[in-house]
């Protein structure tokens, strides 16, 4: 499986990402699935430039990443699929149920109308809701920053 | 604060806060720069930090690492029409450089600024 970790993390591609979870898994692909993003060249190039040697980043928008995740899963190199948002990544969910096994809460931070489930994680009611449909669907949501920190099921969140 | 290039530092945590606290201790100039954390911050609210720590004045801004959320949301704010630049891997040396030798361009800044953090790192 080259898709070692789906994460969901607001700040995108940033140390934690590259730096924790690119060494402790050994990282060679980063999958931004972002719409935003996927419509802003210069947003693009500046994430290219913040890429350590070695690892590559693919950006794409969220219907072609439903269609394309299953030949991102046969590549060779060790990826992390990541996206902004919750919905993206229960969009990514529910059109490849048999790919997205775990959902790693990486980083959703303070806006008006979420609550704080733990210092890196804040959610609506209605992110909890999709959150919780995507659990009983079979796929497993677990909140964990870095690779040192305590795994904390969603159902200690609630 | 006193003229020149603006001084903006912007790392994980609290480190920001205590490189000011350190420059301002050896130098008595730490108002010169200002602190901002990344702490709970998604990327429009740390772009919004950097964004009023800068001002409207020129500036120099200072990162921790040349790949994480700091140094993105900075190139973020940046694109717009700031006359300021960016140096990657900041240290205390640099910032020691940069409070006393403030005239000049931001990219003139920034150069001194980064020459005295590479040349400060030394094996003994």
């Amino acid at each position: 499986m080259a898709v070692a970790l789906y994460r969901i993390d607001d700040r995108l591609i940033h140390g934690q990402v590259v730096i924790s979870w690119g060494q402790f898994l050994g990282v060679r692909l980063v999958i931004l699935v972002d719409d935003g993003v996927m419509e802003a060249q210069w947003e693009q190039d500046l994430y290219r430039t913040a890429m350590p040697p070695g690892m590559d980043v693919i950006f794409a928008g969220t219907e072609d990443a439903c269609s394309k995740l299953p030949a991102w899963e046969a590549d060779p190199r060790r990826a992390v699929v990541l996206t902004g948002d919750v919905p993206t990544m229960a969009e990514l969910a529910r059109h490849n149920p048999t790919l997205v096994k775990e959902v790693n809460l990486g980083g959703i931070h303070h806006r008006p109308g979420r609550t704080k489930r733990l210092p890196y994680l804040y959610l609506t009611e209605d992110e909890l809701s999709q959150l919780q449909s995507l659990q009983k669907s079979g796929v497993r949501v677990v909140a964990q920053d870095v690779p040192s920190a305590g795994r904390k099921d969603l159902k200690a969140l609630a | 604060m006193s003229s020149g290039v603006r001084g903006v530092i912007v790392c994980h945590a609290g480190l920001a806060a205590s490189l000011v606290e350190a420059v301002n201790q050896i130098s008595g100039l730490g108002d010169v720069l200002v602190p901002v954390s990344n702490e709970g911050c998604d990327r429009d609210l740390l772009r919004d930090r950097i964004a009023e720590a800068l001002g409207p004045d020129p500036a120099v801004v200072f990162v921790d690492l040349p790949t994480g959320s700091c140094m993105m949301a900075a190139l973020r704010e940046l694109k717009g029409a700031h006359d300021a630049s960016i140096v990657t891997g900041v240290n205390l040396p640099m910032l020691l450089e940069f409070v006393f030798h403030r005239d000049g361009t931001p990219d003139e800044a920034a150069g001194r600024a980064r020459a005295a953090g590479t040349e400060a790192i030394r094996v003994s």
